[in-house]
């Protein structure tokens, strides 16, 4: 069955513009002999940000790996039309791609310039000026340990990485999951000045923070896409809006709750399924 | 004799799967224990897999030797295989078993059948003793932890404590301490015969106990550790079990081997005896009921006879590029483990389904995909209908 | 005092011996969470290599002076391709299996010391050197013999130049990454198998240049040298914790002087049992050993 539906659903040669910067198409993720993803599509539009949401364990964070090739996929994932599935993560990353995940992956044992040092490709002069303009924090902290830092710090080594490069498309991985409201509101708008300029895939719990820069968004539930439209014409209908993300009021802007997303996504590395 | 029965019967089974045939096919194990059972009143000469006859004592020496690493590969899966430990000091449960005995009986002047229960108690508990110690820790460090107390077992037994163990030498025993009927050519079937007992017996603990309900968290634990966490139950006790099945069956291979070759030697401490059982259980396929036990009786058959074929006339022509290696049995056999690892995951226990496979998949790539259950059917049609749906949605705006 | 010089010397000079081996292996395993049981084989490499060409195979090489330098480092080469071939060729493949991995490992090292027994056979073999590294130095009223000096210093050099290359380097900067999170460096565009590779190489020139040393050290060469030294490399890097260079270091030294202070004052033999039981008992105190990186 989803060959047929690869065949019918992916363009063979869609222009650059006027489409989406990415399109995935029929993803489908099996971890330990379960499938976590069960064929997702998701576009993401190239400008302005794409949120995706879904409820805790829907495959969000999965699918943001997934199209990373950081979980084993298949399907098809279509950066401005070239097939991506099958490249090498660091090939595709070197693509364009900024990555800051769930769990931010700052490496707590090097230094916040070393973890910075670590996203420059070699193939263009880093863009330190702006990352520093946007986080002054992480020049006058630069030599110290990442681990030392805070959550919210940490956060800013994270999406500093992907302002560094030239990147065509930045994913953002709950961002603002576990920070405090002053920090939220900070992250908000850096990645709001982001998106300005380069295109972001956003997934995210907190719904204001989806109200104020979404442009677009997806919903997915239990490994599939339920959902996609503008984003305000599905937050402007509460029903949809309880329905697909079983929110039953428009929240407040407060910290949105820190549960475990998937279980897939949990485990930050491979390491931990290495059982040696 | 036998590998012609099992053949025929085989080869009838797949195309009949009549029930009679059916019923005989699951029955096999029997009958190949009959017959190998039978094997010491067996005169047949197999030119190539031994060298004299079946019944002959050099061939039943080498045929329990085979049988005994069948079996000890066999218990050594329990860990690696069922449970998912991968302990690396296996050896030290066997050499517990073959030298405490050793030393009952000829230190202690113990009688045979007292020192045979004391050592193979001694193996149980120090296998509990160390096991409680080394399942604290888990993954890669409940390996160093195992391989350091083989190793430091190995330096104990290499110090010669007391004249005990004999050292570098090892220790035979001597005349008079071994009842007549276990000593002496003339009496190797009995050897055989007790080999072939202790490999019985290790198949149906492991069968028994991997079926029971302490095997099945066994299974759990190998898959996953924290949800069997989860679940309630605590991994700790169950793979401490586990570890005391395992060490309880070596210590009394360690025995059998006392007696089949009429003494302890250091060898079966080292750090290369336990990675040579790993070797035996991942070439006959890790977690099978008769990979093992396959790979144990391969491997020693190999290791034996590799040697005699390296010295034979027709190797010894060869130049040394291609002779050297061929009169390394160890070189060919990790050759081939490292081989067996890369290109057959499962080992040669999963063999049989990979031919099946690859003739289906000749007979009509197409067809049988087609008619064959996905293995794993992501989802009830209702709800990819669901996605197609939205899909559609999403392409007319 | 002669004798405590002497033995803290001669512990050191052997710890100087671990950390050759186990720097390498800590690396591998913190870098891939590969427990490389070929290392022993490594070594034993390196040391038939030197062997070979200080035996006056290599033309230019010999026992004495630049002619063992030559010999040396002819051994650190082959060692490092050997390690390179090794990764390549037998790791590599088994990426996203880690346990595999060490299952193809254990099966070069029982191969490996077999092929070299095949080739030299299983007796030691003396091992040639300079006249000057066989004899001994006065050093604070003990006469210390050299190459105990010379296993130091060569371990001091290697621990130096890997620290460098860690703190200066980018291709450094992404192995200690790799150790944090492998996964985390490909997903910011860095190719982590080159990296692989490349600790593959450093562990095995350290490892080679161990067995060269360790040929002066012991005085000969035989085929099972790797793997017995292998155990007590494994047992640094447990105690060192895993991926730690200076925690090797750290961990090579008191092993080292643990072993021969033991051995002396104790009944031989215990020194090297008193080692494997620290490392047992350490796991279970502190299963992320000094450093605190999960073993």
């Amino acid at each position: 069955m989803s060959p047929g539906r690869t065949a019918r659903t992916v363009p063979t040669a869609r222009p650059a513009e006027g489409g989406p910067l990415l399109a995935v198409r029929g993803l489908r993720v099996l971890i330990g002999g379960r499938h976590i993803l069960h064929g997702v599509d998701l576009d993401v539009a190239a400008q302005g940000v794409t949120a995706l949401l879904g409820r805790n364990g829907a495959g969000k964070t999965t699918t943001v790996r997934g199209v990373l090739g950081l979980v084993p996929r298949t399907g098809s994932v279509l950066l401005d039309g070239e097939e991506t599935v099958g490249l090498a993560t660091h090939t595709l990353v070197r693509r364009g791609i900024g990555y800051a995940p769930e769990d931010r992956g700052v490496f707590a044992g090097l230094t916040v310039a070393e973890n910075l040092r670590l996203a420059e490709r070699g193939d263009g002069e880093p863009d330190y000026a702006l990352v520093h303009e946007l986080f002054p924090e992480l020049l006058t902290r630069a030599r110290q340990a990442a681990g030392t830092l805070s959550g919210g710090q940490q956060q800013m080594v994270a999406i500093g990485r992907t302002l560094l490069n030239g990147n065509r498309l930045i994913i953002a991985d709950e961002p603002t999951k576990g920070l405090a409201p002053k920090v939220v509101t900070e992250v908000t708008s850096v990645l709001e000045r982001a998106a300005e300029a380069v295109p972001v895939l956003l997934v995210e719990q907190n719904l204001a923070m989806v109200r104020r820069l979404a442009t677009h968004c997806a919903v997915l539930a239990d490994g599939r896409t339920a959902h996609q439209g503008p984003a305000a014409a599905l937050l402007g209908d509460p029903e949809a809006t309880r329905r697909l993300l079983g929110v039953g009021r428009a929240p407040s802007p407060a910290i949105p709750p820190t549960t475990a997303d998937d279980a897939a996504g949990a485990g930050r590395s491979d390491r931990t399924e290495a059982d040696l | 004799m036998s590998t012609v029965t099992d053949t025929a019967t085989r080869a009838t089974a797949p195309g009949a799967g009549g029930s009679a045939v059916h019923r005989l096919l699951r029955r096999w194990p029997v009958g190949l224990f009959v017959l190998l059972f039978l094997l010491p009143y067996c005169a047949l000469e197999v030119p190539v897999l031994l060298d004299g006859p079946v019944g002959s004592a050099g061939s039943l020496q080498l045929l329990a030797t085979c049988l005994l690493f069948g079996a000890l590969a066999t218990g050594y899966d329990l860990l690696l295989g069922r449970t998912g430990l991968l302990s690396f000091g296996h050896a030290l449960y066997f050499a517990a078993g073959s030298y405490a005995t050793n030393t009952m009986m000829q230190e202690a002047g113990l009688p045979f059948g007292l020192s045979v229960v004391l050592g193979l108690v001694f193996g149980v508990v120090l296998a509990v003793l160390l096991g409680s110690v080394s399942l604290r820790v888990t993954g890669i460090g409940f390996s160093m932890v195992t391989l350091a107390f083989a190793q430091a077992g190995s330096i104990v037994v290499a110090r010669d404590p007391g004249g005990f163990t004999g050292g570098e030498e090892g220790r035979a025993v001597a005349a008079g301490f071994l009842p007549s009927s276990l000593v002496g050519i003339d009496n190797t079937a009995n050897l055989y015969w007790i080999t072939l007992a202790f490999l019985g017996l290790t198949l149906a603990v492991v069968h028994l106990t991997t079926h029971s309900p302490t095997g099945r968290v066994w299974e759990g634990i190998k898959e996953n550790e924290r949800r069997v966490e989860v679940l309630g139950l605590r991994p700790y006790a169950y793979k401490l079990v586990a570890f005391t099945v395992a060490g309880g069956l070596a210590a009394l291979g360690g025995i059998v081997h006392l007696l089949l070759t009429g003494g302890s030697t250091p060898h079966t401490t080292s750090s290369e005896f336990t990675l040579s059982l790993l070797v035996m259980v991942v070439l006959g396929g890790s977690g099978t009921r008769w990979g093992p036990m396959l790979g144990g009786i391969l491997y020693t058959w190999a290791d034996h006879r590799l040697g005699d074929v390296a010295n034979s006339a027709a190797v010894a022509d060869l130049p040394a590029v291609l002779r050297v290696p061929l009169s390394q049995p160890l070189f060919l056999l990790g050759a081939l483990f490292v081989i067996v690892v890369n290109v057959l995951p499962g080992g040669l226990a999963a063999l049989p389904g990979r031919i099946r496979e690859a003739r289906a998949a000749r007979r009509g790539a197409g067809k049988d995909a087609r008619d064959a259950p996905a293995p794993d059917a992501p989802a009830p049609p209702d709800a990819d209908t669901d996605t197609d749906t939205d899909t559609k949605e999403r392409h007319t705006p | 005092m002669d004798t405590v010089v002497l033995l803290t010397l001669t512990g050191l000079g052997l710890g100087a011996l671990y950390f050759l081996v186990a720097s390498g292996l800590s690396l591998i395993f913190g870098l891939m969470d590969v427990l490389n049981f070929a290392h022993g084989a490594l070594l034993s490499v390196g040391a038939y290599a030197t062997w070979w060409a200080a035996s006056g195979h290599l033309p230019g090489a010999g026992s004495g002076g630049l002619g063992f330098v030559l010999a040396v480092l002819f051994g650190v080469v082959v060692g490092t391709l050997a390690a390179i071939v090794l990764e390549l060729v037998v790791v590599r493949p088994l990426y996203t299996r880690p346990r595999e991995q060490v299952l193809a490992t254990v099966g070069v090292s029982l191969a490996v010391p077999a092929l070299l027994s095949g080739i030299w056979g299983t007796d030691p073999l003396t091992f040639p050197g300079p006249e000057a590294l066989k004899s001994t130095v006065g050093v604070l009223g003990a006469s210390v013999p050299a190459n105990r000096l010379v296993l130091i210093a060569a371990a001091v050099l290697v621990w130096a130049g890997l620290k460098l290359f860690l703190d200066r380097t980018r291709h450094g900067l992404v192995v200690r990454a790799g150790v944090e999170d492998r996964a985390m460096v490909t997903a910011l565009g860095i190719d982590v198998r080159k990296a692989f590779t490349l600790v593959f190489a450093i562990g095995g020139a350290a490892a080679a240049l161990g067995g060269a040393l360790g040929g002066l050290y012991f005085g000969s060469v035989d085929p099972g040298q790797g793997t017995s030294l292998l155990i007590f490399a494994f047992v640094v890097v447990v105690t060192g914790g895993m991926g730690s260079v200076t925690g090797a270091a750290v961990a090579s030294v008191v092993i080292g002087l643990v072993q021969q202070f033991a051995n002396y004052y104790t009944t031989a033999g215990l020194g090297d049992l008193a080692v494997v039981v620290l490392l047992a008992a350490l796991l279970l105190v502190r299963p992320r050993g000094l450093t605190g990186r999960l073993a």
